[in-house]
């Protein structure tokens, strides 16, 4: 959580524009490890321009990504993937016909070698993915139950575990609680802190000032897709950051 | 009163994966005992069951490629006539008088290339639905088939080519009659399902093609190249129709204008009486042959007892209705909401 050091991840002066519109103008941003930054503003304000962007999904059109300090080009989602940068997605991108574990490891599936052919191993699947559960203190049955059979916040959690299963530093949650009941939602929110403890930087996306109160250190309001305000949560108010998602200051 | 209605809901959740994974296993037991019960002395006689493997031959390979197809959410109409086209090309070079071990080859080749067709003018031209593509070529390569063979009948091949379709295998140092034969079809579909049934649960290529069927948002997201896998699938499915194309070349000697006709329908039915669901990412290799089989020992049934082949429209008919409500039922219960 120490400022003093360099940040895990650190966009500068990130400007996009589609045709003639201006998503982004030089937006900066910066995660440490261990903390959790809190990413608010209004509907197209520009938030998840700013995460696509820092996914890889779009290019941006003028400014930098800093990756512990080295400047990173990013051409596809599987280049910040392959950095350890996760995007955990609003409509979690899960394949509901598959069990936990092959959802967690999909297209990144451990294989053994059978004489001339490369088999899934089964196994190896259900044993990792039971160790990362424990680590995350995440609760299920069975690892090979069916996504589709969980309930909101497990098919969360299931998100959550499936973005750092590949030691992720940097993760990406895009309004993790929005449609969770709400006696999940601390759950989830639990989850985050104990993937802040172990010293991944989370940025979250959230409309829900409870979430930002609750994980997030510090928080950072962006407003016409520029950067309108900026603190640490000890120095603000709920009343304040609801003020900057509507431009007042 | 909750108590008990937790109990029933908890025991069903619990039944619902026998259920989905054997269901229709059970449905074909029954359907041979009703069979064996009313025709006792012909319907599992040796000569029957094997004229029913013979009869499902090519059958069954269309309805595994149109699976594979379907567990993508997708389509293939185009299947019979993939099966034609082929069958017209190897019955031209077989009359061109090519070597057989080329004869055999080339509905495989071109049935392989049909279905890279189909892939590539999904992906790359981007139809909204494989329903549209499929349906095109379904016209377009039975239209080619008869272009190439003028429209008629082209009948007479060599043994070699036949075996496939006409083989047999002797069992007669079992001590088993002369009569008592195993037909080649039968061993190539055991082969070929067991085959495919590695390839779709055992292999990273077959996990992602349920997982595509089951979100390709979720494909896509990690990592997965959808249209690549789409390809793939087309392309196998065409692949498994030249099989069909040459196991029929053996059981008929002859390809004919009318040969597959509709039986892209035959197969999408097996598939869906089977388990596999239209939605995408369900369904069992085991579960298709089993839909192959219903459908084969339902006609063959009702032939022994003589039942107007309008009655077997009929029945299959309702069978695909029924099995696809049984289809709904499980998802409602099946999927939390």
């Amino acid at each position: 959580m120490s400022s003093t050091s360099n940040p895990l991840l650190e966009a500068k002066g990130i400007t996009k524009y589609f045709g003639t519109i201006t998503a982004l103008e030089n937006v900066n941003l910066k995660v440490h490890a261990g903390e959790c930054l809190g990413v608010v503003g209004d509907n197209g304000a520009g938030k998840s321009t700013l995460m696509k962007v820092l996914s890889g999904l779009y290019k941006p059109s003028a400014g930098s990504l800093f990756f512990q300090g080295k400047e990173e080009t990013l051409e596809s989602p599987r280049d910040s993937q392959n950095l350890g940068l996760e995007m955990v997605y609003q409509d979690l991108a899960l394949a509901g016909n598959l069990p936990i574990g092959e959802n967690i490891f999909l297209g990144r599936e451990p294989t053994k070698n059978l004489g001339f052919l490369k088999l899934l191993d089964f196994n190896k699947i259900k044993e990792l993915t039971n160790a990362h559960l424990d680590k995350l203190k995440i609760n299920v049955k069975s690892a090979d139950q069916k996504v589709e059979e969980l309930s909101g916040g497990q098919r969360q959690a299931v998100a959550i575990a499936r973005s750092t299963a590949f030691n992720a530093k940097v993760v990406i949650m895009d309004e993790p609680t929005a449609a969770l009941a709400i006696k999940e939602v601390g759950k989830v929110l639990d989850l985050i802190n104990s993937l802040k403890k172990t010293g991944v930087g989370v940025i979250v996306i959230s409309h829900r000032m409870d979430d930002i109160f609750t994980v997030c250190d510090r928080v950072m309001a962006l407003f016409q897709g520029t950067n309108f305000a900026e603190s640490t949560l000890s120095n603000t108010s709920r009343d304040e950051v609801i003020g900057w998602i509507m431009g007042k200051k | 009163m909750e108590d008990k209605d937790k109990k029933i809901e908890s025991l069903h959740l619990k039944l619902i994966p026998y259920f989905e994974k054997y269901g229709i296993l059970l449905l074909l037991v029954l359907m041979i005992l009703v069979m064996h019960i009313l025709q006792p002395d012909v319907f599992l006689s040796w000569r029957n069951v094997t004229n029913v493997f013979k009869q499902i031959s090519w059958q069954s390979m269309l309805a595994l490629g149109v699976f594979m197809v379907i567990v993508t959410a997708g389509i293939d109409l185009s299947v019979g006539s993939i099966m034609m086209l082929s069958l017209m090309i190897l019955a031209v070079v077989a009359k061109a008088g090519a070597p057989w071990f080329i004869v055999v080859l080339t509905p495989l080749i071109a049935g392989f290339l049909c279905g890279l067709f189909n892939g590539l003018g999904i992906t790359l031209l981007r139809m909204p639905h494989p329903f549209i593509m499929t349906l095109g070529t379904l016209y377009i390569f039975r239209g080619a088939g008869n272009l190439i063979s003028g429209g008629t009948p082209i009948s007479g091949f060599t043994d070699e080519v036949r075996y496939l379709g006409h083989g047999r295998i002797d069992l007669q140092w079992l001590g088993l009659e002369k009569s008592q034969y195993l037909p080649v079809s039968l061993v190539l579909i055991a082969i070929v399902y067991i085959i495919f049934w590695i390839f779709l649960n055992k292999s990273k290529t077959g996990k992602w093609i349920y997982a595509i069927g089951g979100n390709p948002n979720a494909a896509r997201a990690s990592g997965i190249n959808v249209n690549k896998i789409l390809i793939i699938v087309y392309s196998l499915c065409g692949f498994l129709s030249g099989i069909g194309a040459l196991i029929l070349a053996g059981r008929t000697d002859s390809g004919y204008p009318n040969a597959g006709l509709q039986s892209e329908l035959d197969a999408i039915a097996a598939c869906i009486i089977g388990g596999a669901s239209f939605f995408g990412g369900r369904g069992t290799v085991l579960g298709v042959f089993a839909g192959v089989m219903i459908m084969g020992i339902l006609r063959n049934g009702l032939n022994l007892m003589d039942v107007s082949s309008f009655w077997q429209q009929v029945l299959i008919g309702s069978i695909i209705v029924l099995a696809v409500y049984i289809d709904v039922l499980r998802r409602d219960i099946g999927t939390r909401k």
